[in-house]
């Protein structure tokens, strides 16, 4: 094997990247034109096109998710968060005497937004304020927030006629879909920040060690904080794209297994749960591996909840071979093998006071 | 001798007297008598002890799984797939008694047998692959509901005599009366007060939670503990299955979302540290009655929205997980 090769092979995003052509080209054996793309009306269609439109919303949320497992964290409750914006959003434009005016809609989203940044503030000044386990602090806002949600839209489905907001998760710019633009936006804003400035270094160390960061005199705290405000500021997006695709907001099923999937998205794309080192590269693919195989499987006709089973294989997989244990016992290597697993390292994440 | 050092003095005396370990239950139990008390002073007919009753009657299954859940957060883990797996119990009973005509007890052996061993496939991956147990119980949560779809999509109700007749059944109780699902639930909590309190197995459990590690050289199985954990909650989870179908009668692939969350609430509200090692099933029990009440108020409350529920117990989850952290700090110094 030439070096080239192994460089190649020994790629973090290889196997992601992999996996993600190797599911779109078998869609070729269900749709011939899976790949066709067409401009219709100044607009643009295709398979693709709408994988990456469904996909956005879980893109972003993936996305803030990274940062927060790159802490050593984990925030449970985007997809609460998705469906409090959503609600509040769509309540807002339902109370307006138009509700296609654009003061309307652009006061609506400024409210989703603002509320997800203070949501994302409670995450973070809980993990990293009082110092509650992320899970757990996290796990508040996951149950209080449905109820949040359901409350917003009296548990009902609110539905608005809008389509300036329908424009947010549906609408075109460019020829190209608005969301993805969104998503691209947003991915492209944190990779700059993470790895032209010192921000992903930081990010690294307090996940690495967050009281060793803050004797090196990195402000760990203030840091932990930033990353779930930008994690909550993803959801919140995300909950107004999900919730303007379908002109509607749904405070029980909105978002309902998001942060799964975000969590998932992370794994398939390298990041260890464990925090430290990052790829939101990695992430990006692994929420397209998800977002492609729940479309596979849509269009080879088996019930979308099928999707479930896909998944729970795919994350017993990738999780084994991250497993140092099981790459010991099953995988033969070459090079010598890695040292030992990591307990005494994770023993003290496990007992941070909760 | 300041004024200062006697006042710090008698504080810590008055700490020392106060039971640590046991405080979180305690202001539980305290929570759950108070709120009863603004029940029966605020409600008609809350008094009623069928209304006490009516706590295990409804929140059989929900205690069935909290249960469950104790055992693995006494280790220091967490079980995510217990609603799904709850969600596969009811949807095999329901398929296979409905569609196949199987006999009632085959069924029952069959889903216990099945929960069983997803705990224990689960309890494997953690601990021989040392994957965290989140990640392993979230891939067990879409697998058992992605098998419920499998199944049907589709609620299939039970028609099934000898089913029927079980959750139909009511002992007598003088003018009160307990159903089958609360019998069980109080038959796993008897049994599970006795292994955690009075048996190796159960100091094996705290120990782990305590710190693995330690377990672990002072030569306790930790191995065969924390599989074991697993597979009871996974045990418990279908058992809490059964119990659900005795009370709707039916199966549903979209049943029991969320439950893993009550029960964890539960578990919590009862006073148990999510890092495991320390807490008790008898405060689980109190935490479910205390989510069953909560319930029951915005019931006789009438105009409530039922959103309140959860609300309430994201704020009672706060105000309890402050509460420990106090506690352990108090301890600390």
């Amino acid at each position: 094997m030439s070096e080239r090769v192994k460089a190649v092979v020994g790629n973090r995003l290889f196997w992601p990247v992999l996996a993600l052509v190797l599911l779109l080209v078998s869609n070729l054996f269900f749709s011939r034109d899976f790949f066709s793309l067409e401009v219709r009306d100044g607009h643009l269609y295709g398979s693709i096109i709408d994988i990456l439109r469904n996909g956005a919303p879980l893109i972003l949320v993936a996305t803030g998710m990274t940062v927060v497992i790159a802490t050593g964290g984990i925030d449970l409750s985007v997809g609460a968060i998705v469906a409090i914006v959503g609600g509040l959003a769509c309540y807002h434009i339902s109370t307006q005497p138009d509700q296609n005016s654009l003061s309307g809609v652009i006061t609506a989203v400024l409210m989703g937004i603002g509320l997800a940044l203070v949501l994302g503030l409670w995450n973070g000044i809980l993990v990293a304020g009082i110092g509650i386990q992320p899970i757990i602090a996290t796990l508040i806002l996951m149950v209080a927030g449905r109820g949040l949600a359901q409350m917003i839209t009296d548990d009902q489905i609110i539905t608005i006629r809008s389509p300036n907001y329908k424009f947010i998760g549906a609408g075109h710019l460019f020829t190209v879909p608005f969301a993805i633009l969104v998503a691209l936006l947003v991915v492209l804003l944190a990779v700059l920040l993470t790895r032209r400035t010192a921000l992903g270094m930081l990010l690294e160390s307090v996940g690495g060690n967050a009281e060793a960061s803050r004797l090196a005199g990195i402000r760990a705290r203030r840091i932990t904080i930033m990353v779930y405000v930008f994690c909550g500021l993803c959801a919140g997006i995300a909950g107004l794209m999900i919730s303007a695709d379908v002109s509607s907001a749904d405070g029980t099923r909105a978002g309902l297994w998001i942060e799964l999937d975000a969590i998932l998205a992370v794994v398939i794309g390298g990041t260890s749960l464990l925090g430290g080192r990052f790829s939101i590269a990695g992430t990006v693919l692994g929420a397209l591996i998800i977002q492609t195989l729940t479309t596979t499987i849509l269009t080879i006709g088996v019930p979308s909840d099928a999707t479930l089973l896909f998944k729970a294989l795919v994350v017993t997989i990738v999780c084994l071979l991250q497993s140092p244990q099981f790459r010991a016992k099953f995988i033969r290597r070459r090079r010598p093998p890695v040292p030992p697993p990591a307990t005494p390292a994770e023993t003290p994440k496990v007992e941070v006071p909760a | 001798m300041s004024t200062v050092e006697v006042a710090a003095s008698r504080f810590a005396s008055l700490r020392e007297r106060l039971p640590a370990k046991q405080l979180p239950v305690l202001v539980t139990l305290a929570l759950f008598g108070l709120m009863y008390g603004v029940g029966i002073l605020r409600y008609e007919g809350f008094y009623d002890t069928q209304i006490f009753l009516n706590l295990f009657i409804d929140n059989g299954f929900l205690l069935v799984v909290a249960i469950g859940m104790t055992f693995v957060i006494l280790t220091g883990g967490i079980d995510l797939s217990v609603g799904s797996v709850v969600a596969l119990s009811t949807m095999v009973s329901s398929s296979l008694l409905t569609e196949k005509g199987w006999s009632p007890y085959l069924v029952m052996v069959l889903v216990l047998a099945i929960g069983s061993v997803l705990g224990f496939l689960m309890g494997c991956m953690i601990h021989y692959f040392d994957i965290q147990p989140f990640i392993v119980t979230l891939a067990g949560m879409f697998l058992a509901r992605g098998l419920c779809f499998i199944i049907s999509t589709d609620s299939i109700s039970i028609t099934d005599k000898t089913w029927v007749a079980i959750a139909d059944y009511k002992l007598p109780l003088g003018n009160y009366h307990l159903s089958w699902s609360a019998i069980v639930s109080l038959v796993v909590l008897a049994v599970a007060v006795w292994v955690l309190s009075y048996t190796k197995f159960g100091r094996n459990v705290y120990a782990i939670g305590g710190s693995e590690q330690s377990a672990l050289l002072m030569g306790l199985p930790v191995a065969r503990t924390k599989i074991a954990v697993y597979t009871i909650s996974g045990f418990c989870s279908a058992l809490g299955g059964i119990v659900m179908t005795f009370y709707t009668l039916s199966g549903h692939g979209r049943g029991a979302i969320g439950l893993e969350l009550d029960a964890i609430a539960a578990v919590v509200i009862g006073g148990t540290l999510l890092t495991g090692g320390a807490g008790y099933v008898l405060g689980t029990v109190v935490g479910v009655c205390v989510l069953g009440i909560i319930q029951t108020i915005i019931n006789f409350e009438g105009d409530l929205s039922s959103s309140w529920t959860r609300i309430v117990i994201g704020i009672l989850l706060f105000v309890f997980i402050m509460l420990q952290r106090v506690v352990r700090l108090g301890q600390r110094t």
